[in-house]
């Protein structure tokens, strides 16, 4: 793939806008384009990178890349995951009460967790996080012509930055989603058990008896997917951030970070619909 | 002649509506020295791009030892453009990477040496490249010399058979900008690669270039030895013709090589010259030894100081100078005879052994260089020159007579 050629991303030909009665419907008909031609892109950009995650001497910088946006990442997740857990142990805690099935309580904030709040939580997060300075440091590389200067040493930039950040993402956001579900449903514990007053013992009879493997592995099936949208989107946007027509130089990485951030988000929330109708 | 190294034949590049080279014909040969030349935004960094693969072309191809680039297989393609190192004008260092880290990527990432040999290989390179104390340093805490020299590193650890050079002076001082040409000549002569520059500060490549092409309206418009460039009549000479005005004040009073030949020639349609007159050639010798002990930068103040240095003193007897190249300089007594000028070249050896080195070597150099020891040794030779003679003749002649007429002995010895 050719880094410094048009690729579909923007396009600056001299548009004919048409007659005044048919602008709009151009106007519609060529967003609609862009945005097939940069989903077809971003498709290609991601297979492309995919198969290079196999290829020789990646095994180092995908640890480096896992550190980078896993573990520098749990601090976070830890913090986020238990307040998450406590606000859903005093929620339910008072929801539950009205009907007298205060007992609930582990199931409620145990099955909203590892269903949808643990995958979609995290995802946010580690967007937030370590999606925002991806964008911005391989924009800043790309404008820097950094990332020229590893074509021109031979070094594949898919292979070399951005299937490392791909891979490592696929094997943090799981892990990062266990870890949350974790400390989320401790979370719960102390707000509706050590605070409220909930059986203790029921609490986690609930949580292991309501919670299957099923419940678990869609969670994990949710994570995958929502760390193949963010670090494409970012690593995507980075990228290509020579090709934004609307700005240039560090305004264009601002601009591609702010865009990568929120489309990573949007994407989340629109990937979690489709996959649990898939998956329920 | 041989076959080029690279060929362009009807190379049009379009970006959209816009044309920027527009069926280019050039052709750049082993070993040389190439330069293209060009007003800013005529297409010259495009061209470079085009020969190591960054842009193709809409029409024509671009050949590489004869063979078309596109027309070969990945393989093939692949181990071609590999000979090929391209320094950016901004270096394109990675800033989170140390120098260590920048010079040894290419290795680690498309070889399979061991890490024991990547790490002599780098480190020669460093060492050579005079950044021994900035190896685990970051880019953004060295300099702009050093940043370059960093870069020219990287761009020779994977020992390639050609290095592009883009904009390589760009907003340096003069100094500096000889600095860096005379780090490329001297590395090219070093390590034998096929040097490519681009740059729209005409004059000061002059002296190192074996070979011209110009940039013009999206055309090469004259490619040849810059002599040639002599009787190149076209616009783009006016620019050239200001840039070298520009050089003279750059380079101390000097004249650049063609600007002389100009004055030369003018003089002696005009019957300045007496019937015989004489033509003097100075050298620096072991330039090399010299900059690998005090540096690029220090050795090019030394070289503007003689400069210096000749111009007042011989124009004092109406006397003329130029530089032929980084460390050689001529000057012409249009009303001096050889036997004249013997004697003011007496006065100048003895004058120049006097304070000239002196002035040369001083402050921070005279303390490197005596700890160094190091050795500075000027030559000049005299010849007699004839109206009817061409220039060039004469001052090969001059070269042949060639001696040493003063040197600065090593300060340990206590001889200066």
């Amino acid at each position: 793939m050719s880094v410094t050629e048009k690729d579909g991303y923007s396009d600056d030909k001299i548009i004919d806008r048409g007659s005044l009665p048919t602008r709009p419907f151009a106007a519609i008909g060529r967003k609609t384009i862009n945005w097939v031609n940069t989903l077809g892109a971003a498709a290609i950009f991601l297979a492309l990178a995919v198969l290079m995650i196999f290829r020789p001497k990646q095994w180092t910088k995908v640890v480096e890349q896992i550190y980078y946006i896993g573990a520098r990442s749990t601090t976070i997740i830890i913090l986020v995951a238990l307040f998450t857990g406590m606000v859903l142990g005093l929620q339910s805690y008072h929801a539950l009460a009205q009907f007298g099935t205060v007992g609930a309580v582990g199931t409620l904030v145990a099955l909203s967790l590892i269903r949808e709040l643990g995958p979609v939580l995290t995802a946010i997060m580690i967007t937030a996080r370590a999606g925002s300075a991806i964008t911005a440091e391989i924009g800043i590389q790309r404008i820097s012509e950094q990332i020229d200067a590893l074509d021109t040493m031979r070094i594949d930039p898919l292979r070399y930055l951005i299937s490392p950040r791909i891979a490592a993402s696929i094997v943090s956001f799981p892990l990062l989603t266990a870890l949350f579900d974790l400390v989320g449903i401790v979370g719960g514990f102390i707000s509706g058990v050590v605070l409220m007053g909930a059986n203790a013992g029921t609490y986690f009879y609930r949580v292991q008896a309501s919670v299957d493997m099923k419940d678990v592995t869609d969670g994990f099936i949710k994570a995958v997917v929502f760390a193949v949208i963010v670090a494409t989107v970012c690593c995507f946007q980075g990228y290509f951030v020579h090709m934004r027509t609307d700005s240039r130089g560090a305004k264009s990485v601002g601009l591609s970070t702010t865009s990568a951030v929120v489309t990573s988000c949007v994407l989340i929330l629109v990937a979690d619909y489709v996959v649990t109708s898939l998956l329920i | 002649m041989a076959t080029p190294l690279i060929e362009f034949k009807n190379v049009t590049k379009r970006f959209g509506q816009l044309t920027v080279l527009d069926r280019v014909n050039a052709k750049i040969y082993e070993g040389e020295i190439t330069t293209i030349i060009g007003l800013s935004g005529s297409g010259k960094s495009v061209f470079l791009k085009h020969i190591i693969g960054l842009l193709k072309p809409e029409d024509g191809s671009v050949l590489f030892r004869g063979k078309p680039l596109d027309e070969m297989k990945k393989n093939e393609r692949e181990a071609s453009l590999a000979q090929i190192s391209y320094m950016f004008q901004d270096n394109a260092l990675f800033d989170s990477m140390t120098v260590y880290d920048n010079v040894a990527l290419p290795l680690r990432e498309t070889t399979n040496l061991g890490k024991a040999e990547i790490d002599r290989r780098v480190m020669t390179r460093i060492e050579q490249m005079e950044l021994g104390d900035a190896a685990f340093k970051y880019p953004s805490e060295l300099s702009g010399g050093m940043q370059k020299r960093a870069a020219l590193a990287r761009a020779l650890v994977t020992d390639p058979r050609i290095v592009l050079f883009d904009e390589p002076t760009t907003g340096q001082d003069p100094v500096r900008e000889n600095a860096i040409l005379s780090m490329v000549a001297e590395n090219r002569k070093k390590f034998d690669f096929t040097a490519v520059l681009v740059s729209h500060a005409i004059p000061e490549v002059y002296f190192i270039s074996n070979r011209i092409l110009a940039l013009y309206d999206r055309k090469i418009v004259f490619q040849g030895p810059p002599e040639e460039f002599e009787s190149f009549d076209h616009s783009l000479k006016e620019e050239i013709r200001r840039s070298l005005e520009e050089l003279q004040g750059k380079l101390s009073g000097l004249y650049a090589k063609r600007q002389f030949k100009v004055r030369y020639h003018t003089e002696l349609k005009s019957g300045t010259f007496q019937e015989t007159y004489a033509v003097l050639v100075f050298a620096m010798k072991d330039i090399d030894v010299l900059a690998s002990g005090l540096g690029h930068d220090a050795v090019h103040k030394a070289i503007d100081s003689m400069s210096s240095f000749i111009d007042s003193y011989f124009s004092a007897v109406g006397g003329f100078s130029a530089r032929l190249g980084l460390d050689e300089f001529v000057t012409v007594l249009p009303y001096s005879d050889v036997k004249e000028a013997e004697a003011i070249l007496k006065g100048f050896a003895d004058d120049f052994q006097e304070r000239g080195i002196r002035d040369i070597l001083s402050g921070k150099l005279e303390k490197v260089a005596a700890e160094m020891c190091l050795e500075f040794i000027v030559f000049a030779g005299i010849a007699e020159g004839r109206p009817i003679e061409g220039i060039d003749d004469i001052i090969e002649s001059a070269k042949k007579e060639q001696r040493e007429i003063c040197r600065l002995r090593c300060r340990a010895t206590g001889v200066v």
